[in-house]
Parts: structure tokens; sequence; C-alpha cells
């Protein structure tokens, strides 16, 4: 049967892959927002003739350049390690998620590249609409590889459109739809995307702040504060809106992740949402699990009742229930019978082996016929994963980590909504120089915004362990045979290339800016 | 009307879809050949920097290729790519880090404040472009002479070796596959640098250079080709759908593909004359006949390693192990739904040589490295 890895060889492929999906996390969100408001001053240019205009963006444009690099440089690991790191994920899932990843090669990669390169070279050599389109085409390209890559993603989260394959031991993809237009795709491409475009308007207005600080730039700044603060205003609002549908999403298809994020370890009636909380370790215990309690909270009084059962008096089961029941309580399943169907899915996974090792045919074709059955697939198979779990305990993530980047990015991201409302009316009403402090507000945004976007991710993954793929593969089984010394010493050299690099990148970054655009 | 797809033409389909992208690759793969020769080839600055944006203005394509053909191969031959990245993990993360540090070396080299400076990113350019071909090489090679794994019952790999991929180095046939690919990326590096930079004296340089990498691509390339042709090959039997060990079965694939054996032999015969026409009358456009060559002749080459009822990714460890096209690919459904995605490739290959041609319109000198104002 499949064998559960040694722990710290887990630990350890968890931790690179958590290294490189981190850094490249810091480029990909810029490249993203950045691409559009390049496109939008371009057009700007394109549309009036004035080549201040064009001074405009291609200072940007040499930001982005920069930037774009690194980020590439990062995303061609993170594809590979899926098979380097994570090869028996990678073949219990190939059939459905190879066909997002090539597709994004194909659709969204060359797309990129192509157009990229006449981007930077092609400003002497095609016309103006040419060079234009082919800003957007940069653009359309960055969001379209986004979408295919958080298809893929969404699927660990919320597997759908698949069956399973008793010979071949995989997952195989029956409806392409439901894979792409699964809800949690939908609202992940939707948050990350938007998330990115905000958190570039964000390093606009930072930057634009600078020149205004040190009285610089002023025509240039002041014309990407209106572009950024209109850009990032609309942008942060979706955030809030598809974060919003994003968390009603959770709460149905990953009940326990969403309970681990709110810090809800029991049910009730009435139950609110956390603003602000700290938390601290109580001497109770569910199972092994510690609790943790609020030493100091603010919350919306029944908001989480109405959010997940649509009024104040909703029951919202916790951590608690949803481990250990009462099945009404949790209203659903419990870990505690899921893990005995997954058991059960388990050893019917391994007899079936058996019987074909030994070549019973009769046993064979008895087995098969129970297995295509909706009755097996819907009430054992799905919880597959849950027959590698010890203790109910094992099904919830570290708790205060979720629980501290979900509010650390809820909180953040109502602050940027602020802050671009703020600039908007400043710019418009030509006040932005008067407001010194506002300036700072902008400046010191950039670092706040970049937390605010790695929190989201480690809220997505972290708050999905222990799952690979949730419910039916853990961690644990999807990792590549390797002694853990290897993946030490992999994981010891990219992340110093990963550093230098990023130090190599900031510091080019800083003396562009304080070049500034040519003249 | 309804045509009916069989998976049988689903799994060549792809697997030619497969052998396209490699064949792009390794011709792409000049980017990489010049990069080797940036210390050696340019005599002063100037050269220099003409040579890096002239390669720096392509280095995506192959890049994205590059990550394409791992996508095209994790979706379709998914057991491939488990089991070849899950166990040669050292070749293959050997080739990423050479591909990272190419990503940021173009970008980066000339800017001020780079903290790593110039030489730094010009060694990372040099390191890809000559450990990048060569270990791809190595690695294809293995499509022919086999790797050390074992497949479990639920298919997943134990690499049987603590090298994981790096032994695919010690042997004869794997090497000179990977210098064979590195001669002839530098082979089409120099090709390429001499039809897009106008300059006489790198011209001249690089004619000489151009002999003694051609000619070391023959020796390694005919040595790795006549010992595949009279080896033992990992067969298929029709009969059992087990791998057996045939006599010259490489050489039987040729034979009974006469079409695959064509496309070999034009390839080859391209790749030839370009460099030839290059050598004697000076012709500039040379890349485009030994580039078309190139592209056919690893076209053809992966069609032999996986057509005809030949595993593509053979264990040499464990015989029943072996990965085919029939045994590797992902499920009829999904590969249907590719190739309807792959219906769009045509028209990708048009933009981008349309985008191609309009950044190719000026030679590069010095004068429109300045005019254009993106310089590497």
């Amino acid at each position: 049967m499949i064998e559960l890895a040694d722990l710290s060889l887990v630990d350890w492929s968890r931790a690179q892959f958590a290294l490189t999906a981190i850094y490249h996390w810091i480029f990909v969100p810029l490249t993203l927002g950045l691409s559009f408001i390049l496109a939008i001053i371009e057009t700007i240019y394109v549309r009036t003739g004035n080549e201040e205009w064009k001074r405009l963006a291609k200072f940007w444009m040499t930001l982005f350049g920069i930037n774009f690099a690194i980020g590439v440089a990062t995303g061609i690991i993170l594809e590979f390690e899926f098979g380097t790191n994570w090869s028996n994920y990678s073949w219990f899932v190939g059939d459905i998620f190879g066909a997002p990843l090539a597709i994004e090669g194909i659709l969204a990669f060359f797309l990129e590249s192509t157009f990229v390169a006449v981007m930077f070279f092609g400003w002497n050599k095609v016309n103006k609409k040419f060079h234009l389109a082919s800003t957007w085409l940069v653009a359309i390209g960055a969001s379209l590889s986004a979408l295919w890559i958080l298809v893929a993603n969404a699927w660990m989260q919320n597997p759908v459109g698949m069956t399973f394959n008793l010979d071949t031991a995989r997952n195989e993809m029956t409806d392409f739809r439901a894979v792409l237009f699964n809800p949690v795709a939908v609202d992940k491409f939707t948050h990350t995307v938007f998330s990115g475009f905000l958190l570039a308007s964000v390093f606009v207005l930072g930057v634009s702040a600078w020149y205004l600080l040190k009285k610089r730039e002023e025509w240039m700044a002041k014309k990407s504060i209106l572009i950024a603060a209109i850009f990032g205003l609309v942008s942060s609002l979706l955030v809030a809106f598809t974060g919003d549908n994003s968390a009603r999403t959770i709460a149905k298809v990953q009940p326990v992740k969403f309970a681990a994020f709110e810090a809800h370890y029991y049910g009730k009636q009435n139950a609110g949402l956390t603003a602000i909380g700290i938390l601290k370790k109580s001497d109770r215990k569910i199972g092994n699990l510690e609790v943790n309690d609020f030493i100091f909270r603010i919350n919306i009084p029944g908001f989480l009742s109405v959010m997940t059962g649509g009024d104040r008096n909703a029951y919202v089961p916790g951590i608690n229930e949803l481990l250990n029941g009462p099945s009404e309580a949790a209203k659903t399943m419990t870990v505690t019978e899921k893990i005995e169907k997954g058991s059960d899915a388990r050893n019917a996974l391994t007899n079936y082996k058996r019987a074909k090792m030994i070549n019973d045919t009769e046993q064979l074709e008895n087995m098969k016929a129970y297995f295509k059955t909706n009755e097996y697939a819907d009430k054992y198979f799905r919880y597959l994963g849950y027959g590698f779990l010890q203790v109910p305990e094992d099904a919830v993530p570290n708790v205060p980590v979720a629980f501290y980047s979900f509010h650390l990015m809820v909180m953040l991201g109502f602050f940027f909504i602020a802050v671009c409302l703020v600039a908007l009316i400043l710019v418009l009403r030509d006040k932005v120089l008067k407001n010194k402090w506002f300036l700072w507000i902008m400046l010191l945004s950039v670092p706040l915004v970049y937390i605010a976007s790695e929190s989201g991710w480690v809220l997505a993954e972290m708050g999905r362990q222990p799952w690979i793929i949730q419910d039916l593969m853990p961690v644990s089984v999807g990792v590549s045979d390797l002694s853990t010394g290897s993946v030490i010493t992999t994981f010891i050299l990219f992340a110093i290339l990963f550093t230098a690099l990023l130090i190599a990148e900031v510091s080019i970054m800083i003396r562009q800016i304080k070049t500034g655009p040519e003249h | 009307m309804t045509i009916m797809i069989s998976y049988l033409f689903l799994q060549h389909y792809w697997w030619v879809i497969i052998s396209l992208l490699a064949g792009l690759l390794v011709f792409l793969m000049f980017v990489q050949g010049g990069q080797s020769m940036i210390f050696s080839l340019p005599v002063n600055d100037t050269q220099k920097t003409m040579i890096v944006n002239a390669l720096g203005r392509k280095w995506e394509f192959t890049f994205t290729t590059l990550v394409t053909f791992g996508g095209a191969f994790f979706a379709s031959f998914p057991l491939f790519y488990a089991t070849s990245f899950g166990g040669a993990y050292w070749v293959w993360i050997a080739i990423l880090f050479s591909f990272v540090i190419q990503a940021i070396a173009y970008e980066y080299r000339s800017k001020p404040s780079n903290v790593l400076g110039k030489k730094t990113f010009d060694i990372f350019l040099f390191v890809n472009g000559a450990a990048g071909p060569f270990l791809i090489g190595t690695a294809v090679a293995t499509f022919f002479t086999g790797s050390y794994f074992s497949l479990d019952y639920m298919n997943h790999v134990k690499w049987v070796t603590p090298w994981h991929g790096l032994e695919a180095l010690t042997s004869g046939r794997n090497l000179a596959l990977g210098l064979a690919v590195l001669f002839l990326a530098r082979t089409n590096g120099l090709l390429y640098i001499m039809n897009s930079v106008e300059d006489e004296e790198l011209c001249n340089r690089s004619v000489k250079k151009l002999i003694t990498n051609s000619v070391s691509f023959l020796v390694f390339f005919l040595f790795f080709l006549i010992t595949l042709l009279l080896s033992k090959g990992f067969a298929v039997s029709r009969e059992t759908g087990i791998v057996v060990m045939e006599k010259y079965k490489y050489l039987h694939n040729l034979v009974q593909m006469p079409v695959v054996l064509i496309i070999f032999l034009a390839g080859m015969a391209a790749v030839l004359y370009g460099i030839t026409v290059t050598i004697l009358k000076g012709n500039r456009k040379g890349i485009w006949f030994t580039g078309a060559g190139t592209f056919l002749t690893v076209f053809a080459l992966f069609l032999t390693a996986g057509f005809n009822m030949t595993s593509f990714y053979p264990s040499a460890y464990e015989l029943r192990s072996s990965l085919t096209i029939m045994n590797a690919s992902s499920s009829y459904f999904t590969l249907k739904t590719m190739m309807y995605v792959s219906f769009i490739i045509p028209f990708v290959a048009l933009y981008i040589w349309y985008a191609w041609k309009a950044i190719n319109r000026k030679k590069i000198t010095e004068d429109e490295m300045k005019e254009e104002g993106h310089v590497y």
C-alpha cells in the first residue's frame, strides 16, 4: 500500500516548496498588476501623443523588467518541483493537474515571452499601435498564466471532475469544465489576480510618494498616483468582494480550514467574526490538539453565523464538532467518521491490488463492479486520504498560523482600500504634496502590501494541511522517495541562490528608482 | 459525422507533440550555445555586448519552450514526469539551477548596483550555456540507454542508485550525446550571431570557431548514433506488451519507419548544408538551414525513441518498469481534451514568427542598441 514517508523528509520537502513559492510570490503579483498599469499609461501616450507619457511608460517598464526576470527564474523551479519533490503526488493527479500546466505554457507563457520582447525592443521597430497591443498582450498573458496555475491549485483545495482508476492507481479527469469552473478556482483566480493589481498599485503609489517627498518628478509622480489610486481602489474593492466569496466557499468545502483560520474551536450559535485578535495557549485540549484562547479580541457579533448559515442564530460548528461530532452539530460527516471510511477505502484498494497480483479474476470483477458504484465513490473513495490519519486532530492545520495569516491579510486589505481612496481624493484635489504624512503612509504601505500578499498564500497552503490534495492525499504520501540529506542540500542551495538574487534585485530596483526616468 | 479517435492514436499524437517541442528546444538552445562562448568569442567589450544582446532578445523563447516541454510531458505522460523528475533528482535539479541563473543574468548584468557584479552574471550565462545543453543531452540519452529505477504496484518510483540520476554521467554514450548537443548548440549559436550581428571581425572569428565546433559535434554525434544503431534496444513485445531487449532495435525502428528515416536524413543534410555554405561561401543565413535541420533531426530521434513499440524511458534495472507511450500516458479523456488545446499551437507559432521578424528587422550594431535603449 502507499507508504507514509519519513517525517523529516516531508518537512524538508515542504520547506523547499514553501521557500520557492514564497520567493516566487514576491515577484509575480507585481508583474500581474504593473503590466496593466503600463498598458494603461501607454494607451494614454498613444491617444495623446504626449512624449511625457511615453517617458513615464518606459520608466515603469524598466522596473517591470527587473521584477519580471526574477519572477520567471523562480517560476521554473516551482513547475518542476511537483515532479522532483512530489513525484507520488504527480502521478496520482498528473492526469488532471498536468493539463492546466501545459495549457499555461502553450497559451500564456508564449504570449508573455513573445510580446515582452516587442515591448522592450520594439519601440523603434514596430508602429505605435503594434507596440501598444504587445504591452496589453503581456498583461493579458500574465493574468492568463495565473488563471491556469490557480485552476490547478484550486483542484488541490477542492478536487472535482475526476474519477479514481484502480488499475493505474490515480485520479483521471472526466469533466474538464468542472475542473475549470470549480467554485474554488473562480474565487482563487479573481481574488489572487485582483490582489496582484492592488499590490502593484500600492507599489506605484509608494514609489511616486518617494519622488514627491524628495521633491522630484512631480508631474510623473502625480500622474502615476492618479492612475494607481483608481486602479488600486477598484482592485481593492474587488479583492474584498472576492475574498468574502472565497471564505464562504472554504466554509463549505474545507470546513476545518475555515474553523482554523477563525480559531473557532467550539461550535455555537450567534458566532462572531473576529476582526482583530491575539491568541494564547489554554489548558484545554481537543484530543491532542492544544486549544488557544483569545487574550484580546474585537469581533463583529453574529457575523460568522450570518456568513455561513444566513442568519444570526445559525449554529457554526467548531473544530471540536468537525472532528468528533455529533454529526448534526458538524453539519457534515465528522473527521472521525471520515477516517473510518478512508481506512475502508484504503483497505479495499490494497485488497484489489492483492487480488490483481494473484490474478483472482472473479474477486477482481466483483470488486471492480462495486468500485464503479456512486456509493463507493461518494461515501468511501472521496475520503481515501483520511485512511492515512492516525487521530482526528491530524486533520487540523496549525491554528495560530492560519489565524494570524488570515487576519493580517484581511486587516491590511481594508487598510489599502483606505490608502487608495485617500490618495485618489488628494490627487484629484491637487493636495497630495501638502500632506506629507500621507506621502509617508503611501511609502510605508509598500512593505505592508507584500506582507498581506504573502499571508494570503501562507493561509491557502498552510491552511490546507495536512493535505496535499484535500481529503484525498496527505503530504506525507505525496512526497518523492529521496534521502532527507538530498532535500536539505537543495533547500540550502536554493535558499542561498534566491536570497542572493533577491538582494541583487532590490538593490537594482532601488538604484533605478533613485536614477528616475530618462530625460 | 463523429470521428472515433482511438486511445492509441492520441498517445502517438502526444508523442509527436513532445517530439516537436524537443526539436524546437534543441534548435532554440542556440542561445545557450552562444552564451557558452561569451568569454572566448568576442575580442572586446563592444562585441561582447552585441553578442549578449543578440542572444538576450531570444532567451525567453528557449526558456518558455523548456517550461512548456515540461508541462506537456506532465499532462500527456505523467508517469514519466513523476518517475524521471522524482528519480533522477540531481540531474534535473542541476538543469533547473542553470536555468534559474540564466533568467536574471541578462536583465541584471549591466544594471548599476547589481551587487554581484557584471562578471558574476556573465559567469551565470556561461554556466547555463555550457551545462544546460550538455545535461539535457545527457538526460535525453537515457531515453535510449536506460536508467536505474523500479516502479511498485502503485506506480511509485524507487531509484536504485544513491546518485539519483548522476550515474548517467558515467556512460560514454550518454556523455557523447550530451557533448553532441552542446557542440550543436554552439554551432547554432555561432550561426545565429553571424546572422544577427553586424560586425566583420566578429563574423570572421565565428567562422573559425564554427569549424572546430561543428567537427566536434559530428564526432560525438556519430559516435552516439553508430553505437545506438548497433546496440540492443528496449522493445515492447506486440503479443505480450512486455519490454524485452532487441538487437539493433533502433536501426530496425528507422528501417521500419521510412518516413522517420527520411526526416532524420533530411535533418542531418540540412545541418551539414547550413554549416558548409557558411564556411565555404560566407553565407550569413546558415542558421536557418542548420536550425531547421537540428529541429528535424531531434524530432526524428524522439520518434525513434517512442514509436514502433519501443520503451521511451526504459529501466535498465528492471525491464518491466520501463515506460512506454502506452503505459505512461494520461487517460483518453485528458489526451483528447489536450489535443483540442494543441490545435492552438500553429497560431502561437504564427505570432512568434511575426514578432520575431519584427524584432530582427534591423541587425544589431552599437547604434542600434543605443537607439533602442533597453540594453543588456
